[in-house]
């Protein structure tokens, strides 16, 4: 076994672990961590498709992760108050809300990618961060879901035979989404379609000389990395009981952007790493100073500076291509 | 006569004043192996740039295989069976030299949207890149990363590359450049093979590998072509010694 898988095993383990050997010893908040831990990393899996893969730097991936998290708020409130929408009656239904995410945050990655991705480097990253904040403004201004406020979650959505109100269900639900989103960046990493998109980040010109479109295949990858981020965003929204307008706004994008550089960018494990990470320094640091984020930034600039592959380059050294 | 594969026709591209490429018509005919020389800054690495694509002509047409190409991009072209090797190798620097064949293998076959199946369990995919890279000799290579390939074996694996592609016409610029002489005279026996499977039109300095393989050679010489002919002709051509050969040859 390789030293990477090794280290994903030993970190999924980790985190799987957490929540029952703290709630055991009477810490029974950490698995709220676990949880954000969790749902953190799906969200960075999803852009690490996107950014690590096809080495698009979208700064906009927080409009995805906050259409997951409004999706999940507004299918909450229309079941709670029996209102419907678009003329149907709306169950509570988690596995719904992740569809509805999907769906919505993959039209919106079609059309803004379409355009975005006429562009590249310094470029895309600022259209991204446009068609985010686009989002965002939105967003605040539609009083009917909340505007600036937001939209509170009175009761979670629910999933067919666990109780979403434990957090320990809760926990259980985020992890296997991990999981699947996990299974799902690897799968596209070895395919063809992964080495087409690492290609085209490599060497543009060379994919295109032997006949291969750069732009069809970014396209189907960022729209693939958006709806992955997007569901990540609907638990992350369950798991406050909150739509935060704040999801949608760019300090978000970089957070998942962090995460992922912490962990390590294109890996399969960078992002669970980071967020493991990034919660713990937010948690702990948190409790001491309110400036943990200045501890944040000088992590990162180690890691820049001598650990360009993150925790996983620095643990599994670099990355194989068969 | 054969139709020509490839056949270029009062092709123009200036940049400001400079005309880099000045009613260039060139053909490129089944099995030949179409030379083109000329001194540094004549224009041939641009008029390949316009052959595959990577730039556009301010005039003139492009033919291959009887369609006009000129509004296709890289790509297309590349699809049609235009083999482009760089003169600055172009590789995929992380993947090892297999999967840079392989990608090329997949190109063929038009098939970049799978993504359930893992491309390293993909037999059909790996048995034609080999057999590529086994061709061109870097069989042994075949797990090194592309970035750490020596310069020659960089330039055999753009070769293979182009094979890999099933390409219906070579354009191959400067293959020989940075080898050593014994790696030219490998190359130029392989090539000597290669044009049974496609013509190539060959951008070259080395004047011995040029002399041995071409069937017609065509002299680039400020964006005009200013003599073709066999080997014996442009050897004996006047213009073409005062203007390149020089009194050397």
């Amino acid at each position: 076994m390789t030293r990477e898988r090794l280290l994903t095993l030993a970190l999924l383990a980790t985190l799987l672990a957490l929540p029952f050997a703290t709630q055991a010893a009477g810490y029974p908040f950490y698995t709220t961590l676990a949880t954000r831990m969790a749902i953190l990393a799906l969200a960075a899996t999803g852009l690490n498709i996107a950014l690590g893969l096809g080495g698009l730097v979208s700064f906009g991936h927080a409009a995805f992760f906050g259409i997951g998290g409004y999706a999940a708020g507004i299918v909450a409130t229309h079941a709670m108050n029996a209102e419907p929408l678009f003329g149907l009656t709306v169950p509570a239904s988690m596995p719904l809300v992740w569809i509805a995410a999907a769906l919505a945050a993959g039209l919106v990655a079609a059309i803004t990618g379409a355009i975005s991705l006429r562009t590249s480097g310094v470029y895309f990253i600022m259209i991204t961060l446009a068609f985010a904040q686009m989002v965002f403004y939105f967003a605040i201004s539609w009083k009917a879901y909340g505007g600036e406020d937001g939209l509170s979650i009175a009761l979670r959505n629910g999933f067919p035979g666990l109780n979403t109100a434990v957090p320990r269900d809760l926990f259980l639900i985020a992890f296997a989404l991990l999981l699947a989103g996990l299974v799902i960046f690897w799968r596209v990493r070895v395919s063809r379609f992964g080495a087409a998109l690492q290609a085209a980040r490599q060497n543009e010109l060379r994919v295109a000389a032997i006949g291969i479109e750069p732009f069809p295949i970014r396209l189907v990858a960022f729209v693939l990395s958006a709806m992955i981020t997007a569901v990540a965003g609907a638990m992350f929204a369950e798991l406050n009981r909150f739509a935060s307008p704040s999801m949608l706004a760019w300090p978000m994008s970089g957070e998942l952007i962090v995460l992922i550089i912490l962990g390590g960018t294109g890996r399969l494990a960078g992002p669970v790493a980071g967020a493991m990470l990034y919660v713990m320094l937010e948690y702990w640091l948190g409790s001491i100073t309110e400036r943990w984020q200045f501890f944040l930034g000088l992590t990162l600039l180690g890691v820049v500076l001598f650990a360009r592959g993150g925790i996983v380059g620095l643990v599994a050294g670099k990355p194989r291509h068969g | 006569m054969a139709e020509p594969v490839l056949q270029i026709r009062d092709l123009a591209k200036s940049f400001d004043a400079l005309k880099a490429t000045d009613g260039v018509s060139l053909t490129l005919k089944p099995g030949e192996i179409h030379a083109l020389i000329g001194p540094n800054g004549a224009g041939k690495t641009t008029l390949m740039h316009q052959i595959s694509g990577a730039l556009k002509p301010d005039a003139g047409s492009i033919r291959f295989l009887g369609q006009d190409i000129l509004s296709l991009g890289i790509a297309a072209r590349a699809r049609l069976g235009l083999g482009r090797t760089f003169q600055v190798s172009s590789l995929i620097p992380e993947f090892p030299a297999l999967r840079n064949v392989m990608l090329a293998v997949q190109a063929r076959q038009g098939s970049s949207f799978r993504f359930l199946r893992n491309v390293m369990h993909d037999r059909a995919l790996i048995e034609a890149a080999g057999s590529a890279l086994d061709r061109v000799g870097l069989a042994d290579r075949a797990s090194v990363p592309a970035a750490e390939l020596s310069h020659g074996e960089r330039r055999q694996l753009e070769i293979a590359i182009a094979i890999a592609l099933g390409a219906k016409a070579f354009l191959l610029d400067e293959p020989m450049a940075g080898m050593g002489p014994e790696g030219s005279r490998a190359l130029t026996a392989f090539l000597d093979k290669l044009r049974a499977e496609a013509p190539i039109l060959l951008v070259e300095h080395d004047m011995d590998a040029v002399f041995a393989l071409a069937d017609r050679v065509s002299v680039l010489v400020y964006g005009r072509i200013i003599a073709t002919g066999s080997v014996a002709e442009i050897r004996d051509d006047p213009a073409v010694r005062e203007a390149y050969l020089g009194d050397g040859v």
